[in-house]
C-alpha cells in the first residue's frame, strides 16, 4: 500500500511541475486535441511542452513497457496516474489510433522487431495512423470485405476502396484489412500496415450531417505493400482485427460518460436559472437531467470496475461490447439533453458566440457513436451470443 | 481498492451463495407464505445465519462482531435477493448496526453484542407515510420525568411486530433524536400488514411511550448524523439486495429463453428477445458496479459516499425493475401464473424499490446534491 502512496506523491509532484496551466483547461475545440504525426502543428507552446514532458516520462502510454516508449507501470500505478491527471483536469497529452488500437494489437501479435520499430514512434506521437476496415459493401458484416492484395512474391499489390476512414487525409500510415485469399472468408484476410504516401493511395473527404468532414473514402490503386509489413500471420488478420476492435470499443466506451461534465443538471442550472426552491426552473427537464446524471455516475462506476477487471484479466472478453453499447447510447442521450437545455441558442449553426455552432455539430456527431466501431445492434448481438450464450445468435 | 471482490470476499461469496441457495431458496419463501406464517421469517433459518456468523458481520469486533464492511454485507444481501430469502438481515444487521455503531454509548453496548449473537431483531421506525420522507419526521419526543415521552405514528416498519427493539426517529426541541424503544414499552402497538411480496411490515403507533434518558441513541438533538448513517447503510443494502433480485430474475429468464420453443425454434433465437436480454444484461452490470462503488465509498468513508448511495439505490431500482418486467413478459403466459417463481421476483422488487426511498426520491436527491 505505502509503495503506491509513494508513487501517488511522486506523480503529484511531477504533474505539478510539468503540466502547464493551459493544459488543465477543458477541451473546447478540435484543435485542443493533440493528435501528433508528421505534419502536426502544435496549437501553442504549452501543448508541445506537455507532450514532450509526457513522452520523456513514458506517460503517453504509461502501461506499455519501457522498451517501446511506455513507463512500464502496473495496472494499479496506471490507475493512480489517471486519477491524478483527472484531479488536476489535465488534458490527454496525445490522442491517437496508434495508442488506442494498433498499439495493443502490436503488443499482442507483433514481432519484437515490429514492436520496437512501430511502437516507439506511436508513443512519441510521430506517426499518425488511420484505420482501414470498412468498405462500402462491408460495414457490420466486415468479414465480407473485398479489397484485394495480389501476391507478387516479396510484396502485395493492393486494389480496392475503404470507406469512413477517419482522418485518412491527415494520417501518415494506415492499418488495413486486405483479402489475400478469395476462397477463405475468415482465414483469407491479412492485417497490413503501409504509408499513406505510397503510390496509388488517394482519399476523398465525406461530409457528415454535422457539416464536418474528418472522414474519408480511401482508394487503393495498385498500391505496393512489402511483405514485411503485416501483423500476425498471413491470412489470419481477422484475429488481429477482432482483438483490435475490442480495444477500439474500450476506447469509445471510455468517452461515454462525456469528458469533463460532472453533472449536466448543475451545468444547466446556471444558464436556465432556478426557481425559489433552488431547483432548475423546468421540472420535467430537471427530472430528465437528474435521471441522466444518475446514469452517468453509475456508468463511471462501471467504467472503473470494467478497467479494474479488464486490466487484471477478470473481465469477460466480450464485456467491452457491453461498455461500448451502454456508453455510446448514454453519450447520445447527453447531447439530446444538451440541445434541450440550450434551447434556441443551441440551434445556431455558425455564429461566433456559439463557436461556429459547436453544440449542434457535436450533437449530430454523437449519432455516429453507436455506429462507428460496430453498431449498437451488433454489440447486442455479440452480448447475446458470447455472454448470454443464447442459441442461434 | 479495486472494484471487484478480493480473495477474502470471493471466499465469503463461495460459502454464502450455496448456503442461502440450499437453505432458503424461493421454495422457502413459498412455504412461509402458504402457511401464512405470522413472523415474517424463519427463526430456524436465522439460527443458521447465526451459526455462519452473518448477523454480526458489520458489528465491530469490540462488540463481538466480525467488523466487516458494506462490501461483505452486500455479498450476503445479493444472495438473499437472488433467493428471495425473508430475513431480518437488512434492517437488523445492516441498518440498525450502522446506527448503533456510529452512536456508540450505552445502547451500542446493550444491543450490538445481542445482534452479533443472533438474539436481537431490530426494527427501523423511520417512515411515517406512504412515501419515504425522512426530512419530515413528525413523531415527537418531549422531556418527561427522567426521560422522554414519544408520540407519533410510523409506517412500513419491517419486523415491527416481532422486533426486540425498534429504532425510532423523533423530533426533539433542537433536532432529530433516535431512541431505542424496547419491545415491551408501554404505549407501543404494532399492527402488521402483509405486503405484496408476502413480507410483514407494521404500522406502529407510539402513544405516550415513556422511555428513560439512556434510551437515546447517541446524543439528544444530534440524531441527524446517526440517521444518515442508518439510511446510507440500509439504502445501499437494499440496492445490493435488488441487484440479487434482478440477477435472479434475469438468470431465470435467460434459462427460459434457451428452453422454450415456439414457431419451431427456441425463443432465445429471436433477435427481438435477444436484444432486450442483452440490454438488460448491460443495465444489470452497471447497477452492480454502482452498488459496489457505493459500498466501497461507505467502507472507506470516502467523499461522495452519500451521492453514490442515492445513485446506487436509483440505478439498482431501475435495473431490477427492468429485469422483473422483462422476466414476466418473456415467460409469456406462464409468467403470469403463481406457480412460476418469476412473479415472486416482481413482487419483491416492488417492495424493495419502495424501501428507504424509491427511484424518484433518489433521483431528486442526486439533483439536490448537485445543486439544482
Ligand atoms: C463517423 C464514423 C467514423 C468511422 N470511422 C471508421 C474508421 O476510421 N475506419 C473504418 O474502417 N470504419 C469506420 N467507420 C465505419 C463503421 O465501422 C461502420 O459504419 C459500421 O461498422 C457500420 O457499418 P455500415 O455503416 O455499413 O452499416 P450496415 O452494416 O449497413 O448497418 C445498417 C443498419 O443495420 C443494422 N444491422 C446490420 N447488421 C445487423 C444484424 N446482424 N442484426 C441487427 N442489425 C443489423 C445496423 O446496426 C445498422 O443499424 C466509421 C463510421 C462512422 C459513421
Ligand atoms: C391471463 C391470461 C388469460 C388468457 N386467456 C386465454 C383464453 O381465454 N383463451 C386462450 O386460448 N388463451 C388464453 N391465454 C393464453 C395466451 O393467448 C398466451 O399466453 C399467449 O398467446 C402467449 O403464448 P405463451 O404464453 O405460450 O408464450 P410463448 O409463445 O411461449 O412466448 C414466450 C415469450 O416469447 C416471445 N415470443 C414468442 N415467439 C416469438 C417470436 N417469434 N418473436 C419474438 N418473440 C417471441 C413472446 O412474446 C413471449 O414474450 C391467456 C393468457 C393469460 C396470461
Amino acid at each position: 500500500m505505502s509503495e503506491l502512496d509513494a508513487f501517488r506523491t511522486e506523480v503529484r509532484e511531477w504533474l505539478a511541475a510539468n503540466c502547464p496551466a493551459e493544459m488543465r483547461e477543458p477541451i473546447r475545440e478540435e484543435g485542443d486535441v493533440c493528435w501528433g504525426g508528421r505534419n502536426w502543428v502544435f496549437k501553442n507552446d504549452a501543448q508541445k511542452a506537455w507532450l514532450e514532458a509526457c513522452v520523456a516520462k513514458g506517460y503517453t502510454v504509461p502501461d506499455w513497457p519501457k522498451a517501446y516508449g511506455g513507463a512500464g507501470l502496473t495496472p494499479e500505478q496506471t490507475k493512480i496516474l489517471k486519477q491524478e491527471m483527472k484531479r488536476i483536469n489535465a488534458r490527454s497529452p496525445l490522442d491517437s489510433f496508434g495508442i488506442w488500437m494498433l498499439g495493443p494489437a502490436l503488443l499482442q501479435f507483433g514481432t519484437e522487431e515490429q514492436k520496437v520499430h512501430y511502437l516507439n514512434p506511436i508513443a512519441r506521437g510521430e506517426i499518425r495512423w488511420c484505420q482501414g476496415y470498412s468498405e462500402p459493401g462491408s460495414g457490420s458484416d466486415l468479414v465480407s470485405l473485398q479489397t484485394f492484395g495480389e501476391d507478387k512474391g516479396d510484396h502485395w499489390v493492393v486494389n480496392g476502396s475503404k470507406i469512413w476512414t477517419s482522418y485518412a487525409d491527415k494520417a501518415d500510415w494506415i492499418f488495413c484489412l486486405v483479402r489475400t485469399d478469395k476462397a477463405n472468408k475468415y482465414q483469407g484476410i491479412t492485417f497490413m500496415l503501409f504509408d499513406m504516401e505510397s503510390k496509388g493511395v488517394t482519399t476523398k473527404p465525406i461530409l457528415l450531417i454535422s457539416g464536418n468532414s474528418p472522414f474519408c473514402e480511401t482508394f487503393f490503386d495498385d498500391v505496393e505493400v512489402p511483405k514485411t509489413q503485416y501483423v500476425g500471420e498471413i491470412n489470419r488478420g481477422w484475429d488481429v482485427a477482432k482483438y483490435l476492435l475490442g480495444h477500439e470499443r474500450e476506447m469509445i466506451s471510455g468517452g461515454g460518460a462525456g469528458g469533463d461534465m460532472v453533472s449536466i443538471g448543475a451545468l444547466f442550472a446556471k444558464s436556465l436559472g432556478k426557481n425559489e426552491n433552488g431547483e432548475l426552473d423546468d421540472p420535467i427537464l430537471r427530472a430528465e437531467m437528474a435521471a441522466f446524471d444518475v446514469d452517468v455516475f453509475a456508468y463511471r462506476a462501471m467504467g472503473e470496475r470494467f478497467m479494474d477487471m479488464w486490466k487484471t484479466g477478470r473481465a469477460h472478453p466480450a464485456s467491452s461490447n457491453m461498455m461500448k453499447y451502454v456508453g455510446t447510447e448514454l453519450n447520445k442521450r447527453r447531447h439530446e439533453l444538451v440541445m434541450s437545455g440550450g434551447g434556441s441558442e443551441a440551434l445556431e449553426w455558425d455564429s461566433e458566440e456559439t463557436k461556429g455552432g459547436a453544440r449542434p455539430r457535436a450533437w449530430l456527431r454523437t449519432k455516429a457513436n453507436s455506429i462507428e466501431g460496430g453498431t449498437s445492434e451488433v454489440m447486442l448481438n455479440v452480448i447475446a451470443k458470447r455472454i448470454l450464450d443464447l442459441p442461434g445468435a | 481498492m479495486p472494484l471487484y471482490h478480493n480473495d477474502d470476499q470471493a471466499m465469503l461469496k463461495d460459502s454464502v451463495a450455496p448456503f442461502v441457495a440450499e437453505q432458503a431458496p424461493v421454495a422457502h419463501l413459498r412455504s412461509l407464505r402458504d402457511s401464512a406464517d405470522a413472523t415474517g421469517f424463519s427463526q430456524g433459518l436465522w439460527a443458521q445465519f447465526t451459526e455462519m456468523g452473518l448477523p454480526g458481520m458489520l458489528v465491530p469486533e469490540a462488540h463481538g462482531g466480525l467488523g466487516m464492511g458494506h462490501m461483505e454485507a452486500g455479498i450476503v444481501l445479493e444472495e438473499v435477493g437472488r433467493n428471495l430469502t425473508p430475513s431480518p438481515f437488512l434492517a437488523t444487521s445492516v441498518g440498525a448496526v450502522a446506527a448503533l455503531a456510529k452512536a456508540g454509548g450505552t445502547q451500542a453496548s446493550r444491543w450490538l453484542p445481542a445482534i452479533a449473537s443472533g438474539e436481537a431483531i431490530i426494527a427501523l421506525a423511520i417512515d411515517e407515510g406512504a412515501k419515504h420522507r425522512p426530512d419530515r419526521i413528525a413523531t415527537t419526543a418531549t422531556r418527561a420525568g427522567n426521560g422522554f415521552r414519544i408520540d407519533g405514528r410510523k409506517s412500513f416498519v419491517l419486523h415491527g411486530h416481532v422486533a426486540d427493539m425498534s429504532i425510532v426517529a423523533a423530533k426533539t426541541d433542537g433536532g432529530i433524536t433516535l431512541f431505542a424503544v424496547p419491545k415491551d414499552a408501554k404505549g407501543v402497538t404494532a399492527d402488521p400488514r402483509r405486503l405484496v411480496d408476502s413480507s410483514l411490515a407494521s404500522h406502529v403507533t407510539l402513544d405516550g411511550v415513556e422511555v428513560d434518558a439512556d434510551a437515546v441513541i447517541g446524543e439528544v438533538d444530534a440524531g441527524g448524523d446517526i440517521l444518515d448513517a442508518l439510511l446510507a447503510a440500509t439504502r445501499t443494502g437494499a440496492a445490493a439486495e435488488m441487484v440479487g433480485v434482478g440477477q435472479g430474475a434475469m438468470d431465470m429468464t435467460i434459462t427460459y429463453l434457451k428452453e422454450r420453443k415456439q414457431f419451431g425454434k427456441l425463443i432465445g433465437e429471436f433477435q427481438g428477445l435477444q436484444h432486450r436480454a442483452a440490454h438488460l444484461y448491460g443495465e444489470m452490470e452497471v447497477a452492480r458496479a454502482t452498488v459496489m462503488k457505493a459500498q466501497q465509498l461507505l467502507d472507506e468513508g470516502g467523499a461522495g459516499a452519500k451521492l453514490m448511495v442515492s445513485v446506487a439505490k436509483a440505478k439498482a431500482g431501475r435495473a431490477a425493475n427492468l429485469a422483473v418486467r422483462e422476466g414476466v413478459q418473456m415467460h409469456g403466459g406462464i409468467g403470469m401464473t403463481d406457480e412460476y417463481d418469476i412473479g415472486l421476483y416482481m413482487k419483491r422488487d416492488r417492495a424493495l424499490a419502495e424501501f428507504m426511498g424509491d427511484v424518484h426520491y433518489h433521483i431528486d436527491q442526486v439533483a439536490r446534491m448537485n445543486g439544482y
